[in-house]
C-alpha cells in the first residue's frame, strides 16, 4: 500500500510536470466549451424536453475516445519501451501497486477534466442569469447523477486503456487498441441495443443482457436518478477483470 | 562458520521457447566479491541477471540471493539487491535528485534517512556537486551511468548487480567507474557484465566466463590462464631469418612453437613463440638467442595472455564441444 502511494505520488507528479498532459487538457475543454455552447444555441432555437445538461453529458463519448487513449497509452507500453519498468520491477514494489498507480493516476486526470466542465454552467450564470435559470443549468440532481455515471464508466474506460498500454510495448499499438476498444464496448452496445429492438421476438434474457451492456441507457438512468446497482456492478467486475488481467501480463512479459 | 555465498546458482535453466538462453548455470559468488560476467552478445549474461535480481523467471534450477531462495521470495530478494539494467533506462524529465528520493522510497529507505541515503549515494558516484539538480534528460551517457549506479547503490544492498556499466562511456569515465567498483569492492558483492575485457581483468577478482548459454570458465585470471594457454609465452622481434629460430631454441633443448609471425619492414619480423619448458625462461632464452649468425635478437618480452585471448580459447572451446555434442541430444 506504501508502494501505492509513492508510485501514484510520482505518476500524478509526471502528468503534470509533461506537455501532452496539458495539451489533451486544452482540447478537452475546448472542445467540450464548444459543444456546451452549440447545445446552449440549439435550446435557444427549439425547446427540447430534455435538460441541456443531460444532453451536455450524453456526449461523453466524443472526448472520451481521445482523451483516454492519450492519457492510458503511455502508462505502461510507454515504461516498458525505454525500459523503466525493469527498473521499477527490481525494488520492493509488487505489480498490482504498478497498475493500479498507473491507473489511479489517469483516473484522477481523467475525472478531473470533467470537473472542470461544471465550469461551464457556472459562466453561464455569471454572464446570462436569466438563461441559466430558465434552462435550468445549475440543477443539482442531473449533475450529480451525469457526475456518478462518469465516475462509475470511466473506472471501466481508464482500466481498457490501461489493459491495452500493458499488453504492447507501442504506445501506438496501446492508443489503437484503447481506442477500438471503447468503440466497440460504446457504440457496439448501443447497436446491439438496436438490433434487440428490431428482432421483436427475441428471448427476454438476451434483451435483459444487451440492456445490461448499454452505456448509453445507464447514462440515461443516472441523469434521471435512478441509480441501479447492475451497472455499478458491471463497470466495477470489468475493471477488476482487466486490471487483474493487466497485472498477470506485466509479470508474464517481463 | 560457514559462511552464506552472497550469490548461489544452481542448475539455472531460462528457454524462451525453442530458444534455451541459459542451460544449466552454476556457480556461487562470496560476499564481498567483484565478479565479472564475460560472454560474446546473447550469451546469457543479461538473462543470468535478470533472474537473480527477479524481474524473469528461471524455466528450472535455483537461486539464492543472500541465502533466500529468488523463486520463492522475490520480494524479500529484491531488497537485497540493486541492479542496473542494460542501457540503464532512466526517465528524461525528471532531476537527478528528485530521481533517486523516488528510487530510495521505493526501494523502502525509511523516510528520514532519504536525503542522507541519496546524498550518499550522489557523493559516491560524484553527482552531488555536478548534476544534482540537472534534469536527466540533459545529461551525457557518462552521468546517466553514474545515476544509474546511484540507484543501484541506494538502501545499501548486500548484492550490486550491474549488466553493462561501461557500455559507451569515454576512456576517462571508464577510469572513474573503475575506481567506483573498487571503492564498493569488500562492502557489497558486485556482479558485472562487461565485453570489454581489460575492464573485467582490471576490476574483477574473479572472471565467470559463459558462451551459448553455459559455463564455459570460472575463477581469476591467472587460473584461467593456467587452463586455457598454458606454457610460457614470449614475443621476440629480431632481424635475419625467422625459420632459423625454432632450430636454435631446440638445439639448446627449449621446446618451442611459432604462435604468430609477424613481417615487418627491412628483413624484420616479430614472433610470438610459445615454450614448454618451466622455469625462469628469460635469460636462457636470450642467452640460446644472441650471437646468431642467421639473425639478430632486437627485443625479448614475456608475454601474459590477456583476457582477451583467454576468452577466445574458452569459447572457441566451447563451440566446439556443444558441436560435438549436439548429435546426442536431437537422436
Amino acid at each position: 500500500m506504501r508502494h501505492f502511494f509513492i508510485l501514484l505520488k510520482h505518476e500524478l507528479r509526471m502528468l503534470f510536470i509533461s506537455p501532452p498532459t496539458y495539451i489533451a487538457a486544452v482540447l478537452f475543454l475546448s472542445l467540450m466549451g464548444f459543444l456546451y455552447w452549440a447545445i446552449l444555441r440549439g435550446m435557444v432555437n427549439t425547446p427540447s424536453e430534455v435538460l441541456p445538461t443531460v444532453q451536455f453529458f450524453s456526449i461523453f463519448w466524443i472526448p472520451v475516445f481521445f482523451v483516454v487513449p492519450l492519457l492510458t497509452m503511455r502508462s505502461i507500453a510507454g515504461e516498458r519501451s525505454i525500459g523503466t519498468l525493469d527498473t521499477l520491477m527490481t525494488t520492493p514494489t509488487s505489480r498490482v501497486a504498478v497498475v493500479l498507480s498507473k491507473f489511479a493516476g489517469a483516473y484522477l486526470f481523467y475525472m478531473l477534466l470533467w470537473v472542470l466542465t461544471i465550469g461551464f454552467p457556472f459562466l453561464t450564470q455569471k454572464l446570462y442569469p436569466h438563461a441559466a435559470e430558465s434552462g435550468a443549468l445549475l440543477e443539482l440532481a442531473p449533475l450529480a447523477g451525469s457526475f456518478l455515471f462518469l465516475a462509475t464508466s470511466g473506472l471501466l474506460f481508464i482500466s481498457i486503456g490501461i489493459f491495452a498500454s500493458s499488453v504492447t510495448r507501442s504506445q501506438l499499438v496501446a492508443g489503437m487498441l484503447t481506442f477500438t476498444t471503447l468503440f466497440v464496448v460504446i457504440i457496439g452496445g448501443q447497436q446491439m441495443g438496436n438490433l434487440a429492438d428490431a428482432g421483436g421476438q427475441l428471448s427476454s434474457w438476451v434483451v435483459a443482457t444487451v440492456n445490461y451492456l448499454q452505456i448509453f441507457e445507464h447514462l440515461d438512468d443516472f441523469s434521471r436518478g435512478i441509480i441501479d446497482t447492475r451497472p455499478f456492478f458491471y463497470y466495477a467486475s470489468t475493471t477488476f477483470l482487466l486490471l487483474g488481467l493487466s497485472t498477470l501480463v506485466i509479470e508474464a512479459k517481463a | 562458520m560457514e559462511i552464506t555465498p552472497s550469490i548461489r546458482v544452481k542448475d539455472l535453466t531460462r528457454q524462451y521457447g525453442a530458444l534455451t538462453a541459459i542451460h544449466k548455470v552454476n556457480f556461487t559468488v562470496n560476499p564481498g566479491e567483484v565478479v565479472g560476467f564475460l560472454g560474446p552478445n546473447g550469451a546469457g549474461k543479461s538473462t543470468t541477471m535478470r533472474i537473480l535480481s527477479g524481474i524473469m523467471s528461471a524455466t528450472s534450477g535455483s537461486a539464492w540471493v543472500g541465502g533466500i531462495c529468488v523463486a520463492q521470495n522475490p520480494h524479500e530478494v529484491k531488497r537485497k539487491i540493486g541492479y542496473m539494467p542494460e542501457n540503464n533506462p532512466l526517465p528524461d524529465d525528471m532531476r537527478v535528485v528528485e530521481y533517486l528520493r523516488f528510487r530510495a522510497r521505493l526501494k523502502e529507505v525509511p523516510g528520514r534517512k532519504i536525503r542522507a541515503t541519496v546524498l550518499e549515494a550522489m557523493e559516491i558516484c560524484d553527482l552531488a556537486r555536478t548534476a544534482r539538480r540537472k534534469i536527466i534528460g540533459t545529461l551525457s551517457k557518462g552521468f546517466r551511468q553514474r545515476v544509474g549506479i546511484a540507484d543501484a547503490l541506494l538502501g545499501d544492498p548486500e548484492v550490486i548487480i550491474m549488466d553493462e556499466p561501461t557500455i559507451g562511456l569515454d576512456p576517462h569515465q571508464i577510469q572513474g567507474i573503475r575506481k567506483l567498483i573498487d571503492n564498493l569492492r569488500g562492502k557489497h558483492t558486485v556482479i558485472l557484465s562487461s565485453h570489454i575485457l581489460p575492464e573485467i581483468e582490471r576490476s574483477c577478482d574473479r572472471v565467470i566466463i559463459i558462451n551459448r548459454g553455459r559455463i564455459v570458465a570460472a575463477g581469476t585470471s591467472t587460473e584461467l590462464r593456467e587452463e586455457f594457454l598454458p606454457g610460457n609465452r614470449f614475443s621476440l622481434s629480431m632481424e635475419g631469418d625467422a625459420s632459423q629460430v625454432i632450430p636454435q631454441l631446440a638445439a639448446k633443448g627449449f621446446e618451442a612453437t611459432i604462435l604468430e609471425s609477424t613481417p615487418l619492414a627491412e628483413n624484420r619480423a616479430k614472433l610470438s613463440l610459445r615454450i614448454e619448458n618451466d622455469g625462469e625462461l628469460g635469460p636462457q632464452l636470450i642467452e640460446a638467442l644472441s650471437n646468431q649468425s642467421t639473425f639478430t635478437l632486437h627485443s625479448l618480452a614475456p608475454r601474459e595472455p590477456n583476457l582477451e585471448e583467454i576468452f577466445l580459447a574458452a569459447t572457441k572451446r566451447s563451440w566446439e564441444e556443444t558441436i560435438e555434442t549436439k548429435p546426442k541430444i536431437t537422436t
